[in-house]
């Protein structure tokens, strides 16, 4: 039931992913952040088996880190898309990792780049993309919506869209999504849809 | 003694290890390098020997990242150093995903400590030859450190530290001259004690200052122009006033 999904619009990249950690019928939390920070100008949307997604993504995280204090640049969107790719398709015949992976960046000199990874190593480059059973009516919404070189306002109206989909057609729908953007000022958290808060703290007796 | 330096497993009659004293001696060979530890900042220095005119100098990185809060300078074999560095790097990164918290600056320098000791007890290997200076700051208390590891994989924690080529006078200076500093007056007790042994000027030293907001930072060689006229300015001031005693005696 997980979703995960992107796009790419007039210099920025965004993806969504929804917030609930779930095990067989219980969800354990439902403001768990998927998308990872991979350095300063990437997005990684991961979905998947819950240890293998936490455990890819920082692997990946580590090593894109290492490259840049080795060689004195960061890795571009498209070598850290081929380099998690390579990780994949290394791990497949062993010890596959049940992973589903967007991975969004901004290259100074080619804008924005959106990559679809998905867990038996498949990589595309893509304008938009998503995975799970919300991508059936997300990428229908985006599909119907989508035109290059969105606004920021009209990329988030569509994600938007896309979420009141995913909300009212799916039947066991996440409640909760975070969205994140990353443009030429980096990488971030843009925002929260939350539909169900997570209470904190004990009940008043 | 010329039995004993063979092997680097064997010592020899009268307790010596002879390939850890002649990397030590390939040490004192390198390039001069010093460290100084303020209470904000931590400055290392390197002396720069002329670099080729054919030369792209910028490849010529002597003090290195190896993590985001933690930098490393060093004196001997510079091939030697590339392999020690990355090793070093891929276990600042190894740390962090085992752990999830980023090194201190005394983990990682046990860690290259480690690594300088295994190759002076395995088989067929030689040590590693060169001494290194490793400074950071605890990346939760903050608190600047400065370290020292050797050929024979000892270390220590240091106020100021040299090594490479006249590190004895080097560190003679540093002694007479230490005091708690920071910010700028940190940056010229580095360049202080540098210019004891290398000719002064920009083009001959490397300086790079790393404080807790703004990580590793190389001052470029204009920077380090106008401090080495400040302290030759101050130099000139404090001699001058030694020649002219005071009128009323």
């Amino acid at each position: 039931m997980e979703c995960v999904f992107g796009l790419v619009g007039d210099g920025f990249a965004l993806v969504v992913a929804d917030s609930s950690a779930v095990h067989s019928i219980l969800v354990h939390k439902s403001n768990e952040d998927k998308i990872m920070v991979l350095d300063s100008h990437k997005l990684l949307g991961a979905s998947g088996e819950g240890g293998d997604r936490a455990q890819f993504t920082e692997y990946i995280q580590k090593n894109v880190a290492l490259y840049q204090f080795r060689n004195g640049i960061p890795l571009t969107t498209a070598a850290a898309a081929n380099f998690t790719r390579g990780e994949l398709a290394t791990a497949l015949r062993k010890n596959p990792y049940a992973v589903n992976i967007l991975l969004a960046g901004y290259d100074k000199d080619i804008g924005p780049s959106l990559y679809y990874i998905d867990y038996i190593a498949s990589l595309h480059k893509i304008e938009k993309g998503a995975f799970g059973y919300g991508s059936y009516f997300s990428l229908a919404m985006m599909d119907r919506h989508y035109h290059s070189g969105m606004t920021v306002e009209e990329a988030v109206d569509l994600v938007d869209k896309c979420i009141m989909e995913i909300r009212s057609r799916l039947v066991v729908a996440p409640p909760n999504f975070v969205i994140k953007i990353v443009d030429k000022d980096g990488a971030r958290e843009y925002a929260w849809r939350e539909s169900i808060k997570d209470t904190t703290g004990a009940p008043t007796s | 003694m010329a039995r004993y330096d063979r092997a680097i497993t064997v010592f020899s009659p009268d307790g010596h290890l002879f390939q850890v004293e002649y990397a030590l001696e390939a040490v004192r060979k390198g390039n001069a390098a010093v460290g100084v530890r303020g209470t904000d900042t931590i400055v290392l220095g390197v002396e720069k020997k002329s670099t080729a005119k054919l030369q792209d100098s910028r490849t010529v990185r002597k003090i290195v990242n190896l993590d985001d809060h933690i930098a490393l300078a060093c004196a001997g074999l510079k091939a030697d150093a590339r392999v020690l560095i990355n090793r070093a790097r891929i276990e600042c990164q190894s740390h962090r995903l085992t752990v999830e918290d980023p090194v201190t600056v005394e983990y990682i320098t046990r860690y290259i400590a480690g690594l300088q000791q295994k190759y002076t007890q395995s088989g067929g290997v030689r040590p590693f030859g060169l001494s290194t200076l490793i400074v950071g700051f605890d990346p939760y208390t903050g608190v600047p450190s400065l370290y020292q590891t050797d050929p024979s994989g000892t270390f220590s924690a240091w106020k100021a530290n040299a090594t490479g080529r006249n590190s004895n006078s080097m560190r003679e200076f540093l002694e007479k001259n230490y005091k708690e500093t920071s910010g700028q007056e940190t940056v010229k007790l580095a360049i202080r004690a540098l210019l004891e042994v290398v000719e002064s000027g920009g083009k001959n030293i490397e300086i790079a200052v790393m404080t807790r907001e703004h990580g590793l930072r190389q001052l470029d060689e204009a920077e380090i122009d106008a401090i080495v006229a400040e302290i030759e300015a101050e130099k000139a001031a404090a001699e001058a006033a030694k020649k002219a005693p005071p009128k009323d005696t």
